[in-house]
């Protein structure tokens, strides 16, 4: 347990102290949410699909906790750069504790991130529905947890930043794009719709706007259990290749 | 307390360790010398649970490093070669995350870090994030929290790399008297030889992944005719690279034959 909230707590000092990633961590969903809220808005409410800041905002939302997640995940190579991780991996705790305090610490730092953004997001006229706050954490605890898990075990078969590049342009890019966070999954191509369906963050997406703005595309059931068991699933793989990390 | 037998480790072509045996007692002063790229670091890296051997045993105060790695972790402490602070965390930080991954109580844990910060001069400093230390202030931090959870070995990876003479002279008063009085085992590199021929009761001369010879100073000075260490160190390692009959090793030959030269 110790081991778990030591690591937990680390991370949160690493965020907390680093003033760039603060702010880095409004840059781009306030730019989503201005250029496309304000740009898109006209037309989509044209189309007749509501407002549409009401309907991105738990988009931005969801992007925020992804992007902040995969490199919360990620960071483990800066660890190994900076020389950190032999620290950990010679501590005479299992990998797999090492691992999970890391995860829920990078988790919450994702969660912490995405709280702000909403508040920005209510800044800018976002109306979320606040009786189903508390299951919209759940949704963004499970979101943080299913991507910092997948940095987690991308990192650990990554053993420097070249690869970096290649992840954020070939998995989460499209993670992002192509989950709905930014138009509806109604009507879609079939091609589309498949991608959608494999894509953990369009279920992220659906949760959040279900219990946020009560739209909901697959149903807050299948959302909640899915995630869930995507938690586990990338949990385990994470922790597997963690395990395996030779230094 | 440690005892190695036929450790072997490859990297695809490159054979860094190949084949060595050797014991360690307990309380000893055990030196691991040799030239850069002789397989130091790496045979550290397997004593130490952090690779594994591609063949090839070690043991750790009587339990087998591949197959008890916690017990192993539990019982020594390790300076690496390398970086390995976080540099946003403050000193205070650093040392209080060590102490509870080697699930030390809050309060030993605080009165340790005290007693090392304030051995190693970081007491004032404590709660300064480390990217603002010096690298003389990074090594000591690293010693000292090598030090933090009282094991029963510690593995020195050129320890005193960027220290300056009087933190290295405190430094190494502090190992003799740990393995005195405390019956610490100490393994450790350096390419100083004569810190070596100060603190070391058994020293052992690796080259090219095998151990050349094996023993006390004196004894290493006696075998290779030679007055000091270093100048045995050099004829030791010099003649293992005419063996492999490589061009540029004609100096080194030269070299190692001027030394052994009587005067
Ligand atoms: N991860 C690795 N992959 C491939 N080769 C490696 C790796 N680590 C070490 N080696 C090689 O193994 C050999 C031994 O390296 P090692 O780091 O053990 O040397 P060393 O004795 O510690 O040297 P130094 O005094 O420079 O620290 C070298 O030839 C090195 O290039
Ligand atoms: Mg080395």
């Amino acid at each position: 347990m110790l081991t778990i909230y030591i690591l937990w707590l680390r991370q949160l000092k690493r965020f907390s102290r680093s003033r760039a990633r603060i702010i880095a961590s409004f840059g781009q969903p306030l730019l989503y949410l201005l250029g496309l809220g304000f740009g898109f808005g006209p037309i989509f409410e044209k189309a007749g699909q509501g407002n549409y800041i009401q309907f991105v905002a738990p988009g931005i939302i969801a992007m925020t906790v992804l992007f902040a997640s995969i490199f919360s995940g990620i960071e483990i190579i800066f660890d190994r750069q900076f020389g950190f991780l032999k620290e950990m991996l010679v501590a005479p705790v299992p990998r797999l504790l090492i691992m999970v305090g890391r995860t829920l610490g990078g988790a919450t730092v994702a969660m912490i991130q995405a709280l702000m953004v909403t508040v920005v997001c209510v800044l800018a006229g976002f109306r979320p529905s606040v009786a189903a706050l508390p299951v919209a954490f759940v949704f963004l605890a499970l979101i943080a947890i299913v991507f910092t898990a997948m940095g987690t075990a991308i990192a650990s078969v990554l053993s420097d930043f070249q690869g970096f590049q290649l992840v954020m342009n070939f998995l989460v890019m499209p993670i992002f794009f192509l989950s709905g966070a930014l138009f509806p999954l109604n009507n879609l191509p079939k091609a589309m719709d498949i991608i959608a369906r494999i894509d953990p963050l369009s279920y992220g997406v659906d949760g959040l706007r279900a219990t946020l703005i009560g739209v909901s595309h697959f149903g807050v059931g299948t959302d909640l259990i899915v995630l869930t068991v995507l938690s586990v699933v990338f949990m385990a793989i994470g922790a597997k290749l963690f395990a395996r990390i030779q230094i | 307390m440690i005892k190695v037998q036929n450790l072997v480790k490859t990297y695809g072509q490159i054979e860094a360790v190949r084949n060595i045996s050797f014991e360690v007692q307990q309380g000893e002063i055990f030196a691991f010398l040799g030239p850069n790229g002789a397989g130091k670091t790496t045979t550290i890296k397997m004593l130490t649970t952090l690779l594994r051997p591609t063949s090839g045993t070690v043991e750790i105060d009587g339990l087998d490093a591949a197959t008890n790695q916690n017990e192993v972790r539990k019982r020594f402490g390790i300076v690496f070669q390398d970086p390995s602070l976080d540099d946003e965390l403050t000193a205070w930080e650093n040392m209080d995350i060590h102490g509870a991954l080697y699930g030390m109580p809050r309060k030993i844990r605080r009165e340790r870090t005290e007693m090392l910060l304030k051995l190693f001069e970081l007491s004032e400093r404590r709660d300064h994030p480390v990217k603002q230390f010096s690298g003389g202030m990074r090594r000591r931090l690293e010693i000292a929290r090598g030090l933090l959870h009282t094991p029963k070995i510690l593995f020195l990876d050129e320890p005193t790399l960027g220290l300056d003479p009087q933190t290295r002279n405190q430094l190494w008063s502090h190992v003799q008297k740990l393995s005195q009085e405390e019956r610490v085992t100490v393994f450790l590199t350096t390419h100083y030889m004569e810190e070596a021929d100060r603190v070391a009761h058994r020293i052992a001369v690796i080259d090219h992944g095998t151990i050349v010879a094996q023993g006390t100073s004196a004894e290493l000075k006696q075998q290779t005719s030679t007055e000091t260490l270093e100048q045995a160190f050099l004829a030791l390692t010099g003649s293992q690279i005419r063996d492999e009959g490589a061009d540029s090793s004609n100096d080194m030959r030269n070299m190692a034959k001027m030394f052994r030269r009587p005067r």
